[in-house]
């Protein structure tokens, strides 16, 4: 699950990362009782969508006046935002969020990810804030240092020298950089974070560090444990397909393609879509029915497949571990009786029980359902289907 | 010969008496796997399924000589019971639940590692020996004996990839999920390490999928140790950037753990790439008749 960067920054304060001073608005009205109220003679009106490239893409802009702040939020709130993360649909801004201007002398990055080799968090510190994280570490790798922190012994002073060093700061500003990196461990450990980002970290004339930016991701396994931070959590952000079949136990991913995938297991899936781009198709979804398909996750497997208009036929590959094939059997003729399946319904079943789950197809003789033998056939017949073959 | 456990191994069953570890004990039993008691805190004196009820793995230990526990307890106690197997002793801990906390995981893993404990997961279908020994999820039936040994991230492609190796003609002597999780227990590396050293596997197949660069510390070690012929298929080459695809591991980040770069790394260290795990069985065919 990931967040706001205004939630990111309340998050942030408590843990004392220290955050400038800002307030989210809902409305223009909003936004420019917010500027009054922080004071001062700077501010910055930025977008509150769960994608980074805002600056770029013309969602976060710096207002020298109250009427400013007004004009700006009144042209950001209600604007589709495009960035090289929303993809060339973008994301319709629903807030802003309004915060005081920093005094900039430079800017850094720090983050917080899981090592997933080394099995511990890695704190990654650059000079060069305010690029792509990712473009730093492919151009010139030599400016990211990375200080991986074992949990079991938590942050020492050591890892945070490692990092202040390693940035060559000068010895006025190690201690406070310190200071700041210990408290984002902490952010990221308590909260069960799977990535803290804050690009720019900004130094400032003063000599203080600051994170202009913020962004969180969080492990969603954990939000259980984490009351507070679900409540956070932003649904018109997410996929409403997306969320629908999450609801119903039921992992889904909208692709490009024309053949609708229903599948067991989340790496068989993965390979039925690469089985059907090998056999000369393109796949329309990644679905993940789970390990306790019924009729009912099964038939809302095939509602949302089929509210994809791109959808000419669909690949029912399940192999019945613990999932007996005979009730998934059942499960796709209930199926067919709750959702109007109006494409050809490709299905392959084997493992446990398949030989009886073929037989109850076999009697149900229902139009649009085509038997495979196994993963290569049916895949191939599913191609061929949404061809009009 | 196979590899972790065979006929004689003994297996005690943390998260017992719940619905899925009673459901999936039973199968082991049924399967012929030596489930010689479970663990169940407040039922410590019961018998369940015909065995022993403990309240403590330490007393299960003592009492039967396990050495080896399958965990089934709810996500948010996973790292507190793959814990009590490591202070307990135990020397293999096969860890089924899905959702663990990746924290918690992160704890355990590397308490387990201080302790000397395999283990196996979580997230994942569990260890088999052919005919012998079940630890886990996955249908026995599929798993027939024979000389082909089995690696994979996905449930489900553990059993799509050993039932063509056994259509085919050829049968597994191990296979073992190692599950889609950030954090995993054993991983390809050591696995290969067993198989080639395991006198009767002649094969090793190896399904990986999208995100981290395991696939990819496994492409160096096999050029350099693995003498036995390896095929390999990585899920997700059709799946977008950054979505997470099913298992929390599965998310290609920034140009890191593409399925192209991993097939191209295991291809340039010998390694028979399929571009489809239904050609995984023939594949196993071909290099097992060269």
């Amino acid at each position: 699950m990931n967040i706001h960067e205004y939630q990111a920054k309340e998050i942030f304060a408590k843990y004392g990362v220290p955050v400038p001073k800002g307030k989210v608005a809902f409305s223009v009205e909003e936004a420019v009782e917010n500027a009054k109220e922080l004071g001062g003679k700077i501010w910055v009106v930025k977008a509150q969508i769960h994608a980074g490239g805002r600056g770029l893409g013309g969602g976060v802009k710096l207002a020298k006046s109250i009427d400013e702040v007004r004009e700006l939020a009144t042209e950001i709130l209600g604007m589709t935002l495009v960035t090289h993360q929303t993809g060339p649909e973008g994301k319709l801004v629903q807030k802003i969020y309004i915060e005081e201007g920093a005094d900039i002398a430079d800017e850094l990055y720090l983050g917080v990810v899981l090592d997933r080799a080394k099995e511990m968090p890695v704190i990654m510190a650059s000079t060069e804030g305010g690029m792509e994280i990712e473009k730093v570490a492919s151009q010139t790798p030599e400016k990211i240092v990375k200080v991986a922190v074992d949990p079991t012994i938590g942050f020492q002073g050591f890892h945070g020298r490692k990092l202040a060093f390693g940035l060559g700061l000068p010895k006025e500003q190690v201690g406070k950089f310190i200071k700041f990196a210990a408290a984002l461990y902490k952010v990221y450990m308590e909260n069960d974070a799977s990535l803290i980002e804050i690009n720019p970290l900004v130094k400032t004339g003063a000599g203080d560090f600051i994170a202009l930016d913020g962004k969180m991701g969080f492990d969603d396994s954990a939000l259980g444990r984490h009351p507070d931070i679900e409540a956070m959590r932003d649904l018109s952000e997410e996929d409403p397909a997306e969320r629908e079949a999450g609801e119903f136990g039921l992992s889904y991913v909208k692709l490009d393609g024309n053949v609708g995938c229903m599948v067991n297991g989340a790496g068989l899936a993965m390979g039925t879509m690469d089985t059907i781009n090998y056999v000369g198709g393109t796949p329309a979804n990644f679905l993940d029915v789970g390990g306790t398909a019924s009729a009912e996750t099964v038939a809302k497997g095939f509602e949302i497949i089929l509210r994809d208009p791109n959808v000419k036929s669909i690949f029912v590959n399940i192999f019945g571990g613990i999932v007996r094939c005979d009730r998934i059997a059942n499960g796709i003729l209930e199926a067919t009786k709750l959702v109007d399946v109006h494409v050809p319904v490709v299905v392959r079943l084997d493992g446990t029980n398949a030989p009886e789950a073929a037989q109850i197809l076999k009697n149900a003789n229902i139009k649009n359902v085509i038997t495979a033998t196994d993963l290569g056939d049916g895949a191939q017949k599913a191609v061929a289907a949404a061809k009009g073959e | 010969m196979s590899i972790l456990v065979d006929k004689d191994t003994k297996v005690i069953v943390q998260g017992f008496t719940g619905k899925e570890g009673t459901f999936h004990a039973g199968q082991c039993i049924d399967y012929g796997t030596q489930i010689v008691g479970g663990v169940t805190p407040n039922k410590g004196g019961q018998v369940h399924l015909g065995k022993p009820v403990f309240n403590t793995v330490q007393e299960a230990v003592a009492a039967t000589g396990a050495t080896v526990s399958m965990i089934f307890v709810p996500p948010a106690f996973v790292g507190d019971a793959v814990m009590e197997a490591a202070d307990a002793g135990i020397d293999l801990a096969v860890i089924i639940t899905e959702g663990a906390p990746v924290r918690d995981m992160m704890m355990a893993k590397a308490y387990a590692v201080k302790n000397n404990m395999k283990t196996i997961g979580p997230n994942c279908p569990g260890v088999i020996t052919a005919e012998e020994c079940k630890i886990g999820i996955m249908p026995g039936m599929v798993f027939k004996k024979g000389n082909v040994g089995l690696i994979s991230k996905s449930g489900t492609l553990t059993y799509e990839g050993a039932n063509q190796v056994c259509n085919v003609g050829y049968g597994i002597t191990t296979a073992v999920g190692i599950g889609g999780d950030p954090i995993i227990g054993l991983s390809y590396i050591q696995l290969l390490t067993m198989f080639e050293a395991d006198p009767q596997t002649e094969a090793i197949v190896m399904i990986g999928e999208i995100g981290g660069d395991l696939e990819i510390q496994a492409a160096e070690f096999i050029k350099d140790n693995v003498s036995k012929p390896v095929v390999a298929f990585i899920a997700g080459q059709t799946a977008p950037k950054g979505k997470r695809m099913g298992h929390a591991g599965a998310i290609i980040s920034g140009s890191a753990g593409t399925a192209a770069e991993k097939m191209a790394a295991l291809e340039a260290a010998g390694v028979a790439v399929v571009k489809s795990p239904a050609e995984i069985g023939k594949k196993v065919k071909e290099v097992l008749s060269k």
